[in-house]
């Protein structure tokens, strides 16, 4: 017991942030699934954690209510964001949504109440690990049920085949723009969450690294289901902690085992769990992520 | 009339792929539609089932002007169809290719879902569409893509008749079918008929085309060439010079 509370105390910055993270892989996860690359979500992060923090700063907003304030910022910016960029599709979806990321970024630098390059210093710390991984379950479970619904095979019809999709009856821009502003929103609660973690943010927490890492955690961990996301995230969040006693040869090791999983796990951790239908899936050339 | 088109007319680039078409299907009746290769009968059933969008001409479907509507929503107006060459879901399991179908006919069960309790849709009318194409239920849960391509062919008839639609387009359903397949599905396809639905056939096969159609429809470099019976186009020396005559030799 005692060992376990020590535990906690010493790890509690590197258990909150995995929780994050996995919310932040859930939120890209959802397109994954639909087949759509898309790589805004740490700016819908970056757009969840400023509005919730500047809220509660010059607002004294309610914790909770800024947390949702901040994600539904994210939710309605993707919306005009996803009518324009899911003309595209693969790479240029990917780099037109990366774009946007960029653009959020220099805004952030910009604008004097966001504290420019310096960022938003003090910000009180409210963010308990009880709030992540509430989230964390809250969200999983609802991934978990909308995947077997009507919405979720849609979804996966999508990812196979989007002209046949059409031709069943599926909407399919909405779709697209659906499975894209659910994840801003889930970003942008993660953002919030995160902001009120760490006493400040400041725009490059948010940039071009954050929304590689948040991919590498959810394509990783693996989209054939939730756990995927939650497991690449828990994974690559904690190795490096693991790895600290190796020192300068840590980020060496960390490239190599990624390397590993994608040489020899090429569709997630998680499909560890189930080999033969992989290897099926493999051989009869069924859709991969995006 | 169900299906009404008017000087239907679809360009790629320099190429008139349909040019000024006009047909006219029937409720409850099997049009063919044949022609030799690139004569444009894919382009003119896209152009209806709304996955291209025609540069002249109109569409009427069911007293509805449908010329500019989107795939999706010709769907749930009650047109479905299959692919040459099939599309289905490979990497989805045969039951979730047959429900997908059924996406317009379904009520989106996502809250109801959200309570634990809840389970998935239920399954018996797509187990039941799998046994009338000729499907066994036991491969339900196999994936879709695993299937031989002649079963294949049977699930994406499935996946279509899931939308209890009224008119089914088939593009080359027969191709790569051995003569005892080919025969099912024209019993099939009888049997569809008598209960309601209206078919477009294309077909290669003439046996199958002149067995299982009410009327022929023939197209040539995108043209309409000849309409009649199967016993009237068997016979028409245009027809026979453009096509068939090279088929009968073949
Ligand atoms: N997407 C397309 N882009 C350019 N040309 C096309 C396209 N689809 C069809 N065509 C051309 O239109 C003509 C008709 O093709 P198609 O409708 O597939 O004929 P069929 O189904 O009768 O064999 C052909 O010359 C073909 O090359
Ligand atoms: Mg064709």
């Amino acid at each position: 017991m005692e060992t376990l509370l020590e535990f906690f105390r010493t790890y509690a910055t590197a258990i909150a942030v995995i929780g994050i993270s996995a919310l932040l892989a859930l939120s890209v996860w959802l397109t994954l699934y639909a087949g759509q690359l898309t790589l805004g979500n740490a700016a819908f992060m970056g757009v969840g954690a400023y509005v919730s923090a500047l809220l509660g700063r010059h607002l004294d907003t309610p914790f909770p209510l800024a947390l949702l304030s901040g994600a539904l910022a994210a939710a309605v910016i993707a919306v005009p964001l996803g009518v324009t960029v899911f003309r595209l599709r693969g790479v240029y979806l990917a780099i037109a949504t990366l774009a946007f990321g960029e653009i959020v970024r220099v805004i952030l630098l910009a604008t004097p109440i966001t504290g420019k390059g310096q960022g938003l210093n003090g910000i009180p710390p409210k963010t308990e690990l009880w709030h992540i991984y509430l989230s964390l379950a809250v969200v999983a479970y609802v991934l978990w049920r909308v995947q077997g619904s009507t919405v979720g095979r849609a979804w996966a019809a999508l990812r196979e085949d989007e002209l046949a999709s059409a031709s069943q009856g599926i909407d399919v821009r909405r779709f697209k723009l659906a499975s894209f502003v659910i994840g801003a929103l889930i970003a942008g609660w993660a953002g919030g969450l995160s902001a009120h973690l760490t006493f400040s943010i400041d725009p490059s927490d948010f940039g071009f690294s954050k929304a590689v890492q948040i991919l590498v955690f959810a394509v990783v961990g693996g989209i054939p289901n939730v756990l995927g996301p939650i497991v690449g995230a828990v994974v690559f969040t904690a190795l490096p902690e693991i790895l600290r006693p190796l020192k300068d040869y840590r980020d060496i090791f960390q490239g190599l085992i990624l390397l590993g999983v994608i040489v020899f796990l090429p569709r997630g951790l998680v499909t560890f769990l189930d080999v033969r239908r992989t290897r099926k899936l493999e051989r009869i050339g069924a859709a991969d992520v995006a | 009339m169900l299906l009404e088109t008017a000087g239907l007319t679809k360009r790629f680039g320099g190429v008139t792929a349909v040019n000024a078409v006009d047909l006219a299907v029937d409720e409850r009746t099997t049009l063919g539609l044949i022609g030799p290769n690139g004569a444009g009968k894919t382009t003119l059933i896209n152009l209806i089932s709304g996955l291209l969008t025609a540069d002249e001409g109109a569409i009427r479907f069911a007293g509805a002007d449908i010329s500019r509507e989107p795939a999706h929503r010709l769907a749930a107006r009650g047109i479905a169809r299959t692919f040459q060459g099939v599309r289905v879901f490979k990497g989805l399991s045969v039951l979730d290719n047959v429900l997908i179908g059924a996406h317009t006919r379904l009520r989106p069960d996502v809250l109801p879902r959200l309570a634990p309790t809840r389970g998935r849709t239920d399954p018996a009318d797509a187990l039941a569409l799998l046994e009338r194409v000729g499907l066994a239920r036991a491969r339900a849960g196999a994936l879709a893509g695993e299937l031989p391509y002649g079963d294949q062919r049977r699930l994406e008839i499935a996946r279509a008749l899931a939308s209890r639609p009224r008119l089914l387009i088939l593009d080359e359903p027969a191709a790569g079918m051995n003569p005892t397949e080919s025969l099912a599905l024209r019993s099939l396809m009888r049997s569809l008929v008598t209960d309601g639905l209206t078919i477009i056939l294309i077909e290669h096969d003439v046996r199958l085309v002149m067995g299982a159609c009410d009327r022929v429809v023939v197209l040539n470099f995108g043209r309409k060439i000849a309409d009649g019976s199967p016993a009237e186009i068997q016979r028409d020396p245009v027809v026979r010079e453009a096509y068939l005559g090279s088929e009968d030799a073949a």
